[in-house]
């Protein structure tokens, strides 16, 4: 298993070097970096705190970073812990209330909710800062050169391809490190028995903010680098309803509690996507999102491992079955 | 130990306990004991700080402690068990009680640590204590034992429990109270007991406290409480003499 584990990544870490196309390459990239997003978000979705508003964190991290460098030339890598601050003062802000009132389930995601929305108003509000609904482009660093380390701008695909295969492997051991703690374990008591958690000394605020934490740092990596890589954000596509709402179908439909399920989630929602491209095309307005929504009921009803933790569960129980057989 | 001055909680325009005072010295076993609704569960989620009393004053060895949240009573050394068990059913036998020792005792202990005693609380109880020991494994009976377990893990200094037998056998019953006065013995914890079955409780409390209708109506030891006549009309009823009997044959 361990050595099936390191032929597959030393294999897609070979793959661009075979000389593939722009756009497959294109494409890779971008799964891995909505994987990284998606496992973030399952940090915390795992655990039962189900956020709709991971698009806030998502919108801040691509934002602040642009903003920083389009208006105050401060570069991307001083803007990215700006950000991470921004991100963890949003969260905190948001995590703190809900978890010291007990606001969960549905009413959580409500909140969490209005959140994304809120970022997304206000990055649209200041349209002469951040270009509005038209969205804006990092001032370029590339005119001259084909690429600049201080304004973190590659023309290079290859380039973020190791990047971001990097980060994707930093966010896989990130997940295994809160899915072997103590806090993951209490977070579960807490999801199941809250009363009875706190009876036993958890501090149910101050657990379930550390998860946060860790999960809206990521999507703010994820943030930076999404404004990085394609050199051009709207509100749309980082913040708000319809991003936020991908992010927990993609990590849900892949399967929030196996580690690489958010990976799976990620090729799955980028298939549906270019297959549904392909198919409907642009015309229909919202007509993605109705999709992902409808699918994100069906999988939670029918699959609610998701397609990797059902998988697994089934190569399992078949593996079992011959033991089982002749006693 | 333990100082509880007249504690009161009204949910809406319904006083579930009312003015209720008591002293508790430590190592000492008190029985709580009333009708169904007498607010005997209410007090334990107050001085466990899951409710917030509406009035009065508890103090835990000097401290006043109305106000504080569950898990900051916990690391004072307070313990409760629920009387409706509330296991985590997602986590195993082990893990349960594990994150009890962990999160539980004033200073935290490593993981493996954690788990070691975990272990030693399960067999206290009498609980299989293999990793692939499963909650939904346990019948009544192993629920209400692990309720007990994961309580013990905090090293309390106070224990709440709350209807810790029913649904045991007669043997499993006695063996039960045994235990507890086995654990307060070897690790001079002071206990207040809540149980119906007067057959078992009597034989091993020091002292009991008598709620009805969220009022102390008596208090004091068992058998003064037995032939006590307002508790008997309230509360043993035809039952007064087997509990008068039981009193008698311990203290004779
Ligand atoms: N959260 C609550 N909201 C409203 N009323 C409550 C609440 N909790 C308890 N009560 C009421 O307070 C009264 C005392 O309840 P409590 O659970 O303390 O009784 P008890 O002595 O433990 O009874 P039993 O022997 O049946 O366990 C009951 O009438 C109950 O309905
Ligand atoms: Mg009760």
């Amino acid at each position: 298993m361990n050595k099936a584990r390191w032929i597959g990544l030393a294999l897609l870490a070979a793959a661009p070097l075979a000389g593939m196309g722009d756009y497959p390459l294109h494409l890779i990239i971008l799964c891995l970096l909505w994987a990284f997003v998606y496992t973030g978000w399952a940090v915390m979705g795992r655990l039962g705190m189900v956020s709709l508003g991971h698009g806030a964190f998502l919108g801040v991290g691509a934002y602040v970073v642009v903003m920083g460098w389009n208006h105050f030339h401060i570069s991307p890598w001083l803007g990215l812990p700006l950000a991470l601050a921004a991100t963890a003062a949003l969260a905190f802000l948001i995590g703190y209330p809900c978890f010291r009132f007990k606001i969960v389930g549905h009413y959580f995601a409500l909140v969490t909710l209005a959140l994304s929305e809120v970022v997304r108003l206000i990055i649209i509000a200041l349209r002469d800062y951040t270009g509005g609904s038209l969205g804006v482009t990092p001032k370029t660093a590339l005119a001259k050169a084909s690429w600049s380390l201080s304004a973190m701008q590659f023309s290079s695909k290859l380039v973020w391809f190791y990047v971001i295969l990097m980060v994707w492997l930093a966010g896989l051991w990130i997940w295994t490190r809160v899915d072997r703690s103590m806090s993951r374990l209490a977070l579960e008591a807490i999801s199941q028995e809250e009363d009875a958690a706190a009876s036993i000394g958890m501090s149910v605020t101050r657990l379930k903010l550390g998860v946060t934490m860790v999960s809206a740092l990521m999507t703010c990596v994820g943030g930076v680098l999404y404004a990085q890589y394609q050199l051009y954000v709207n509100p749309e596509s980082v913040s708000g309803i319809g991003i936020s709402l991908q992010m927990v179908f993609g990590a849900i439909a892949g399967g929030m509690f196996v580690r690489l399920g958010p990976t799976v989630g990620a090729v799955f929602t980028l298939l549906l996507a270019e297959g549904l491209r392909l198919t409907i095309g642009h015309d229909i307005h919202g007509l993605d999102a109705t999709i992902y929504g409808l699918m994100l009921v069906l999988f939670i009803i029918f699959m609610p491992k998701g397609i990797l933790g059902a998988a697994i569960e089934a190569y399992e129980k078949r593996r079992r079955a011959p033991r089982v057989a002749p006693a | 130990m333990l100082s509880v001055s007249r504690l009161t909680k009204r949910f809406g325009g319904f006083t579930a306990v009312n003015e209720v005072s008591f002293e508790l010295a430590r190592g000492e076993i008190l029985g709580l004991i009333g009708p169904n609704g007498s607010g005997k569960s209410t007090t334990f989620n107050l001085i466990a700080g899951a409710l917030a009393p509406s009035a009065g004053s508890i103090r835990l060895q000097g401290r006043e402690i109305v106000g504080e949240p569950a898990n900051r009573i916990a690391h004072h050394g307070v313990a409760r068990t629920f009387q409706i068990p509330r296991p985590f059913r997602r986590l195993s036998v082990v893990e349960n009680v594990a994150l009890a020792a962990y999160y539980g005792q004033q200073e935290r202990p490593s993981r493996e640590n954690a788990f070691a005693q975990a272990r030693e609380a399960l067999a206290l109880v009498n609980l299989p204590a293999e990793d692939s020991a499963r909650v939904d494994g346990l019948g009544a009976a192993g629920l209400k034992k692990l309720e007990l377990a994961r309580a013990l893990a905090t090293r309390p200094q106070l224990l709440l429990a709350d209807e810790s037998l029913g649904g045991l056998d007669e043997t499993e019953m006695h063996q039960a109270a045994d235990m507890l006065a086995a654990i307060r013995a070897q690790r001079g914890i002071t206990i207040i007991w809540v149980e119906h079955i007067m057959g078992a409780l009597m034989r091993i409390v020091d002292r009991c406290l008598v709620l009805d209708h969220g009022e102390v109506i008596a208090q004091g030891p068992p058998q003064e409480v037995a032939h006590d006549p307002k508790v008997i009309e309230v509360y043993l009823g035809s039952d007064a003499e087997d509990v008068q009997a039981t009193v008698a044959a311990r203290t004779g």
